[in-house]
């Protein structure tokens, strides 16, 4: 009859690959029939349970190492229990004349002074603590630990953007710096696409696609998967965009994200297009605003992204033909939802605020379709200003009187409209709106019009002659929602100066020289890379006494008073 | 409160300290509260019915040599009746090594820190073999104790009269770029004592063969200059004791029962205690682990002020003691790094590129690694008068620096 024996130590730390030797060698033991050697997380213990090895009643933290032992008997399980310590020591004093590895980051970065990053995979509850020591000492973190608090990655992420520093991560699983791949990275030849990934394994994913395909990668900056949340508002994917803008050898920048929030997707694409090089943008989930918006480039796909990138990496980019004018905003006032609708997705890309009666999502709400904000797409076709009055493809007095109110706003730079030819409408709808708009550009100096024309050659209104009223009258004509979107949206754009301290680049390009705390695999990985890497033997503060902890982390804090 | 800068000032102190040996003089004449029957020892405080064999034997040997008593059982007997007083070195600036017996009588060296002004005191080492330090008290031990105290402790006394003193702190760096740690090694170190001294014993002394005999046991002797280096070291570790809010150790010692530290942030006799282990090492021949005194002396003051095991690196020969390679000693000075405050500016070890040797050890760090001070040790025979068996390396408890922490977290209601 078999019987299961166990063991727990609180607080004592081991690296997955000591644990795997050291079940390796209970299994080798006389009378073990199987055996569990690990550190007692929820997910570890599933596994043990799914084994049946997980003894009921037990009582054990993620911190504890635990040790199981199926044996055919007492004393074979005993024996077992009992081989631990050697075990352990066995492997330890096979590696007495190793070189010295240090146990914590300050004497790690004294033996290799250059070290300019700081790799973690410690527990989730300490990793805040040494990434901040990390940043404190100057380094670059990439931070693979995950269960890191949403308040640590803010806090971190802001000091590290005050010193000019990049915190990939937490949960970031993929980078690839001057050639060399942290965490999970495929091996993948430099070249001239750098690209921005909060997601790893799509970060990974489009870095193959683009060795596969020939080409290859400056870097690859991780940000972690939360970093496109609005609480963070992608403090380090901005700080990663700006780093490749400046970098002479990223000649495309690749964004790839899961769904970001929409303010930090709009921010992101602002800052992508003044990035002066292009970039193709692929947030999965996210709907395109359009096939390309100037240097942007919106892909469907990772393999899409990592194909366009290829495409236009030597794309001359046409600079200097439009510039922002981003203190002036945008109104629109449309007789169609479709159209007003496309418009807004297009826009809502790269300008904030952005307002409409027929939002996209909550944050958009016009309280008062009577009054424009900011940037405002009208839909004057709704409900709410239909009671009574003719569709306003018929009659255009709302939008003319709506013309002129948006023209009295000082703050309105342009005013979009959409001219909606066929059976049914108005016969000569520019007939009654070319006036209109040569009296408000009599009264209003620097305003601009754009309209949006739809009708074909057959129409009963004369497409041509529509069109070409307009355009004697200075009116911007497109004939797709597409066109205007692109056009508005260099127009308009967000062109801010980044408000942080820029990433020095030629630390950056500096070949990667790491330290290593954490998963020891993530170490041999960066020295078979051929970099220079220090690996700290690291254990939770005090061996994992919460008290003597609690204690040192006091009197650190007293420290920085 | 900041205990970064408090532990700077600390650190700073231990290093600027500037140990001078000054002079050779009876204990009772220089050292403050020395009196007749007061019986100094290392280590931190112990009663008579704790003490361990060797540290037993050395104070029967102290008062023999003292003639408080005249056998053995007489001084077992008074002692257990509290006929005579105990107290530890360091309550009085001493330091000796192993059992670290002072009496009254005995000639000790006197060093004086001339950078803060504060003085320390050592014993005259008795080389090898059958020796006080290891709880021997035979007749010849004795009669070595009365020649060191009549002729040696005499010689040494008019040669440095004749002198402006000794600089123990250049002599201590010169050492360790000569291949000795400046604990378990001190061959260069003796020869450089000997270089110094032998000119003004030459200069003082009348008898040319009284000369010959006291040069040839200072040259004898690998640890003669063990003793000047431990009360330097003891002046250097005064000086930084005693900092408002600092977490520096300033004492580690045992008596052979109890391993104990002292913080520089707190009391001046506030002692943290646990019991010593046994070193593990080397043994001479006929001797094994089994025959282990646990861990005794003063000497742990030399890792304290930043030598010793923590400049292993730099004294490559030592090693086997450990049982180890080359790369082992520089991997022992290279942990001590992760525990200490800050590297000295004046001992530096040309195998690690002239970097300072790891100095001001710091409770929090510690605590926090888990890390605990290497310390090179001499390993006593666990019966009294027995001597030395080996020589190896051991740790202190790592629990004596989580009450000290506690302590100080009370302290400063942290």
């Amino acid at each position: 009859m078999t019987v299961i024996k166990w063991n727990i130590r609180a607080g004592t730390y081991y690296d997955s690959v000591v644990l795997m030797q050291l079940q390796r060698g209970l299994l080798e033991l006389n009378g073990v029939i199987d055996a569990g050697v690990v550190m007692a997380t929820p997910a570890n213990k599933d596994l043990l349970a799914t084994n049946n090895l997980l003894p009921d009643a037990i009582s054990a933290n993620p911190d504890d190492l635990l040790i199981v032992v199926k044996a055919n008997d007492d004393s074979s399980a005993e024996n077992a229990i009992n081989q631990v310590d050697e075990l352990l020591t066995r492997r330890k004093s096979s590696s007495v004349s190793e070189d010295f590895r240090p146990r914590s980051l300050s004497a790690a970065v004294k033996q290799l002074l250059e070290a300019n990053w700081v790799l973690i995979s410690v527990p989730g509850r300490y990793a805040a603590g040494v990434a901040r020591e990390a940043l404190d000492l100057g380094k670059h973190v990439f931070l693979y630990s995950d269960n890191v608090s949403l308040e640590d990655e803010i806090a971190l992420k802001k000091f590290a953007r005050e010193k000019g520093l990049l915190v990939m991560g937490p949960d970031c699983g993929t980078a690839i710096i001057n050639g060399i791949g942290l965490g999970f990275a495929n091996r993948v030849r430099r070249g001239s696409i750098g690209v921005v990934g909060a997601s790893g394994t799509g970060t990974q994913a489009v870095t193959a696609q683009i060795h596969n395909l020939g080409a290859g990668i400056s870097h690859a900056i991780g940000t972690g998967g939360r970093d496109l949340k609005s609480d963070v508002g992608a403090i380090t994917a901005h700080q990663a965009l700006d780093a490749l803008k400046r970098d002479d050898e990223t000649k495309v920048i690749v964004l790839i994200s899961k769904p970001p929030s929409p303010d930090v997707a709009t921010s992101l694409i602002s800052a992508a297009q003044n990035a002066g090089k292009p970039v193709v943008i692929y947030f999965i989930g996210y709907p395109p605003p359009a096939r390309k918006i100037g240097n942007l480039h919106f892909a469907i796909s990772l393999s899409e992204a990592a194909e366009m990138a290829i495409k236009i990496r030597d794309l001359r980019l046409e600079t200097g033909t439009k510039s922002p004018v981003s203190s002036l905003y945008v109104r629109g006032l449309f007789s169609g939802g479709t159209l007003a609708y496309e418009t807004m997705i297009g826009l809502q890309a790269s300008l904030s605020p952005l307002f409409s009666n027929s939002p996209i999502t909550n944050s958009q709400i016009l309280s008062d379709p009577l009054h424009s904000r900011a940037h405002t797409i009208i839909d004057l076709g709704d409900e709410f200003f239909m009671v009574g009055r003719l569709h306003p493809m018929i009659d255009n007095d709302l939008r003319i009187r709506r013309m002129k109110q948006e023209a009295a706003d000082p703050e309105v730079g342009m005013i979009l409209f959409d001219v909606v030819l066929g059976e049914g409408s108005h016969l000569n709808p520019t007939g009654e709106l070319v006036p209109a708009i040569r009296a408000i550009q009599a009264s209003r100096k620097g305003i601009e019009f754009a309209a949006m024309v739809i009708g074909t050659d057959d129409d009963p209104q004369n497409l041509q002659l529509q069109v070409s009223a307009l355009e004697e009258a200075g009116v911007k004509v497109f004939r797709t929602a597409t066109e205007a979107v692109e056009y508005i949206s260099l127009k308009f754009g967000a062109s801010k100066k980044n408000e942080f301290t820029p990433i020095n680049l030629e630390q950056l390009k500096r070949p990667l020289t790491a330290i290593n705390v954490g998963l020891e695999s993530f170490y041999e990985s960066l020295i078979s890379q051929g970099a220079q890497a220090v690996h700290v033997e690291w254990k939770p503060p005090a061996g994992g006494n919460e008290k003597m902890a609690a204690l040192l982390a006091r009197m650190k804090n007293k420290r920085e008073n | 409160m900041d205990i970064d800068n408090a532990n700077q000032t600390a650190v700073n102190r231990l290093m600027e300290a500037r140990p001078i040996l000054k002079g050779v003089a009876p204990a009772k004449d220089v050292i403050p509260g020395m009196k007749d029957n007061l019986f100094l020892h290392a280590g931190p405080p112990i009663e008579w019915a704790r003490m361990s064999g060797p540290l037993k034997g050395a104070i029967i040997g102290a008062m023999l040599f003292e003639g408080v008593a005249a056998s053995e059982a007489e001084a077992t007997a008074m002692a257990e009746r509290g006929e005579v007083e105990f107290d530890s070195c360091h309550h009085h600036g001493a330091v000796g090594p192993m059992a670290g017996v002072t009496s009254a009588s005995m000639k000790v060296y006197v060093v004086e820190n001339v950078e803060h002004g504060n003085k320390s005191f050592s014993n005259l080492n008795e080389g090898y073999g059958k020796v006080l330090r290891y709880g021997a008290y035979s007749d010849d031990v004795l009669k070595k104790l009365h020649w060191m105290n009549d002729v040696l402790g005499v010689a040494l006394a008019d040669a440095l009269a004749a002198s402006n003193g000794i600089d123990l702190r250049a002599l201590m760096s010169e050492a360790l770029h000569m291949g000795d740690e400046g604990h378990n090694r001190n061959k260069a170190g003796s020869l450089l004592y000997l270089k110094l001294i032998a000119p003004l014993i030459a200069k003082t002394m009348k008898d040319n063969a009284v000369m010959s005999e006291v040069l040839q046991f200072l040259g004898d002797n690998a640890l003669s200059v063990l003793n000047p280096v431990m009360a330097a070291c003891k002046a250097m570790t005064d000086a930084a004791h005693g900092v408002e809010g600092s977490t520096i150790v300033t004492t580690m010692a045992r008596n052979g029962t109890d391993f104990g530290i002292r913080v520089s942030g707190l009391g001046e006799k506030q002692w943290f205690t646990a019991p010593a282990e046994i070193p593990v090492g080397l043994f001479f021949s006929g001797y094994s682990q089994a025959d282990a005194n646990p861990d005794i002396g003063d000497s742990a003051i030399t890792e304290t002020a930043g030598i010793g095991g923590f400049a292993m690196a730099t004294a490559p020969a030592i090693v086997t003691f450990v049982g180890g390679t080359p790369k082992d000693a520089m991997n022992a000075t290279l942990e001590m790094y992760e525990i200490t405050f800050a590297e000295s500016k004046f001992f530096t070890m040309p195998s690690l590129d002239f970097r300072g040797t790891p100095t001001g050890i710091d409770i929090r760090k510690v605590v926090e690694l888990g890390i605990t001070p290497r310390i090179n040790t001499g390993i006593a025979h666990k019966n009294a008068g027995v001597g030395q068996v080996g020589a190896g390396l051991v740790r202190p408890p790592l629990a004596i620096f989580e009450e000290a922490l506690v302590a100080f977290a009370e302290k400063y209601q942290l």
